[in-house]
């Protein structure tokens, strides 16, 4: 008798999850979400985006034609950091930084090389300070630049000008100061959510607003069963979009990848699952794609880039937002993904942030398994 | 001409229903822009202010200690541990708890004494490099600030060059600035080309398309209806923007109103037109979602929004041109920080005006010859 009632069970399940499958394969805009939406992404992150400043054009403006300053100007000329572009007058360089033509000034006095046997020279750096972050880096090389400079000055015994001490960083993890080595791991971060949250929260809502949900009800198929049906479709596209990020990541992009893959993918499933979850109770509780999406992208989406960490670092948000975070299953995910790609398998770090996102996927999916009624409303 | 205008007008009215009858869609208009700018506004900054940091001091000196009492008096360091081994580096780095450590070699003091230039090494966690960058730039100019009260104290001269900075538009350098604007253009065009979509797409879901098609409407003008709720709705949205960057965030606004308007609506144009070239090819709601969200994903992430475009290669960079949000993300910073006014924007708007001809003509082309 209860072995029947397992086998109806199954059976229902079944059919439920070939209906599902069937709904995604045959809508084209699933597919674009699960299979072409990762995959432009992962071009877009790999290729596309990169926090790295090359190239960055300057004016580079000459007022000095000593030797000392055509030295020190050939060092921005040379440097990989910039695309310098001579003229003698401040009025030219300042017309093409308003233009948006170069991103900064580089000036070299009249004065300079009388100052400079004074010990006293000074190079202005005007930089165009919308993009902030970018400014700040432009700031850093110029002093760079100057520091070659400096530095080749002094080989050729002509002054002492290195400070006397000197700093010399290193870059752990990440020795080649690749900004792609962090933005391709959070690319998974942003894929399993979309894939997740986002085509979950509208499958529920969907049959409601069709009102397939009724046709549905005078089923036997149970609650629970509906859920298992509509998590099990978008948990497999889920993991083909993580399988697609990880292929681009090793063979495309090489980044380092020095964790173990079974790590990786236990915890990916739990955040999949959380992510399911979640959206499956944002689309049973509101019951309109339309809003669904919307609160969807609010809640999971929004936070997945912005305060994962993925991009900014977490420690120097206002302490209000960081306790926010810490409600924020992607937060945990992305320390996962970084430290599992660049560190390798710190068990310090993936015990305490697998062990809470279990915990939120169990207190999900208990939600939505709640939220989920044979009720109208 | 009259009865065109009343027939747009009954459409935008019964569009506008549509769209704020219900008090959750009336809600999920309001309240993202409002948390979005909030979030921007405290999240997104690549400033830091607190740098968890080690120190392995080998030297213990008094030199070393008046180096690190400097960055602890910075404000921005916080030293986690002191370490005594060079094994313990690991150990803080791996699990995350410092983000820098510094590493003073044994003779340093001597060094310093004996007028040779004395190393210090910085160690910082890579894991997100950019982060890292910006706490070594700090412990550099930390260290420069050493440098030359050392040299002040024990008459070694100032350093002969000196670095001058200024940065324009945006003297703090406050990333803020640059995000808050640049919402005008993204919030809006989510915002827009999916009401657009979705309100033809639900027509047609719903079988009530065909039922608009029989009445005297002109497929024209059934655009125009489409088309102009979800404007107005981007409009309220930017203002709502725009309430928060000065209210709140107190960003001061250096252009003109009108300027900025007139900038908005032309970019809408192009919204909407994408919009409703999108919700010719959806057949559901859920369509018309899921590819407005596909299209718009590389459109923001391809605008400058959060990576500079000239660090994009070549190829991409020639995708940015046929990207609206690019030109409006320019135009929401010039009026905004820059103060420009229409004519300065000229090479922003020509491209958008042209992107809004293209997308509402092809798609209107596609309206007809859905009734053919």
């Amino acid at each position: 008798m209860r072995q029947a009632a397992n086998g109806g069970r199954m059976r229902r399940v079944w059919a439920l999850i070939k209906k599902e499958v069937r709904q995604v394969v045959r809508d084209p805009s699933s597919i674009a979400i699960g299979i072409v939406m990762p995959v432009v992404l992962i071009l877009l992150f790999g290729y596309g985006m990169s926090l790295d400043v090359t190239n960055v054009p300057v004016a580079l403006v000459l007022e000095d034609s000593s030797p000392a300053s055509t030295d020190l100007a050939s060092s921005f000329e040379l440097s990989p950091y910039f695309a310098a572009q001579r003229t003698t007058s401040m009025r030219h360089a300042e017309q093409l930084m308003l233009a948006r033509k170069v991103d900064g000034i580089v000036r070299i006095r009249p004065d300079f090389s009388r100052r400079l046997s004074r010990g006293d020279a000074e190079v202005q750096v005007l930089v165009h300070g919308i993009d902030a972050n970018r400014a700040r880096i432009i700031q850093t090389y110029a002093q760079g630049a100057i520091g070659v400079w400096a530095a080749r000055r002094t080989a050729e015994g002509q002054q002492v000008l290195s400070g006397p001490v000197q700093v010399q960083n290193r870059l752990w993890f990440n020795e080649a100061n690749e900004s792609r080595f962090f933005l391709v791991p959070g690319l998974v971060v942003l894929v399993m959510t979309l894939i997740g949250a986002l085509l979950t929260s509208l499958v529920v809502a969907r049959e409601w607003e069709r009102g397939t949900i009724e046709a549905l009800f005078v089923t036997p198929v149970r609650p629970g069963e509906i859920l298992l049906g509509k998590t099990v479709p978008y948990f497999v596209l889920g993991m083909i979009g993580l399988a697609l990020c990880l292929l681009a990541a090793k063979f495309l992009f090489h980044v380092p990848f020095r964790g173990s893959v079974l790590v990786l993918t236990g915890v990916s499933m739990l955040y999949l699952l959380v992510a399911l979850a979640l959206g499956l109770l944002i689309s049973t509780t509101l019951k309109s794609q339309f809003v669904a999406s919307q609160i969807t992208l609010l809640v999971t989406f929004l936070p997945a880039v912005m305060l994962s960490g993925f991009l900014f670092d977490l420690r120097s948000l206002p302490a209000v937002v960081q306790f926010i975070t810490y409600l924020l299953p992607a937060r945990y995910y992305v320390t996962l993904l970084q430290t599992i790609f660049l560190v390798g398998d710190v068990w310090a770090v993936i015990l305490p942030n697998a062990t809470v996102l279990a915990l939120m996927m169990t207190a999900l999916l208990w939600l939505a398994r709640r939220a989920t009624r044979k009720e109208l409303a | 001409m009259i009865d065109t205008l009343l027939r747009i007008l009954a459409l935008t009215r019964k569009e506008l229903l549509a769209i704020l009858k219900d008090p959750r869609t009336r809600l999920s208009i309001v309240l993202p822009p409002i948390l979005q700018c909030l979030i921007y506004g405290y999240v997104a900054t690549y400033d830091l202010n607190e740098v968890r940091y080690a120190v392995l001091d080998k030297d213990r000196s008094a030199a070393s200690r008046e180096l690190l009492t400097g960055l602890d008096g910075s404000g921005v360091f916080r030293r986690v541990a002191n370490l005594t081994r060079p094994a313990d580096i690991h150990r803080v780095i791996d699990d995350g708890k410092a983000l820098l450590v510094i590493q003073i070699e044994q003779d340093f003091a001597r060094r310093l004494m004996s007028g040779a230039s004395a190393g210090v090494q910085v160690i910082a966690d890579g894991r997100n490099s950019n982060t890292a960058g910006t706490a070594m730039g700090y412990v550099n100019a930390i260290v420069e600030q050493f440098n030359a009260d050392w040299r002040a104290a024990h008459n070694q001269g100032d350093p002969p060059v000196r670095l001058t900075t200024r940065a324009w538009y945006n003297p703090n350098l406050e990333t803020r600035w640059h995000m808050i604007p640049a919402l005008l253009g993204m919030l809006t065009l989510l915002e827009t080309v999916l009401l657009t979509g979705l309100s033809v797409a639900r027509e047609r879901e719903q079988g009530t398309f065909d039922q608009l098609l029989v009445t005297p409407f002109r497929p024209a003008e059934i655009m125009v209806g489409k088309a102009v709720p979800p404007m107005l709705v981007g409009i309220v949205q930017a203002t709502l923007v725009l309430l928060v960057a000065q209210l709140w965030f107190h960003i001061p606004f250096a252009g003109s109103f009108f300027t900025l308007y007139v900038a908005l609506t032309v970019f809408l144009l192009a919204a909407s037109g994408i919009g409703l070239l999108l919700s010719s090819v959806s057949a559901t709601m859920q369509q018309a979602m899921l590819y407005s969200f596909l299209l718009i994903m590389p459109f923001a992430l391809l605008s400058g929004f959060t990576t500079p475009i000239s660090s994009m290669p070549e190829l991409l960079q020639y995708f940015t041109l046929i990207n609206p949000l690019r030109y409006a993300i320019e135009m929401a910073h010039r009026v905004y920080l820059e103060g420009a006014g229409l004519p300065l924007l000229w090479p922003q708007l020509w491209p958008l005006a042209i992107i809004a001809a293209v997308s509402l003509s092809a798609s209107s082309w596609m309206f007809r010859h859905r009734l053919v």
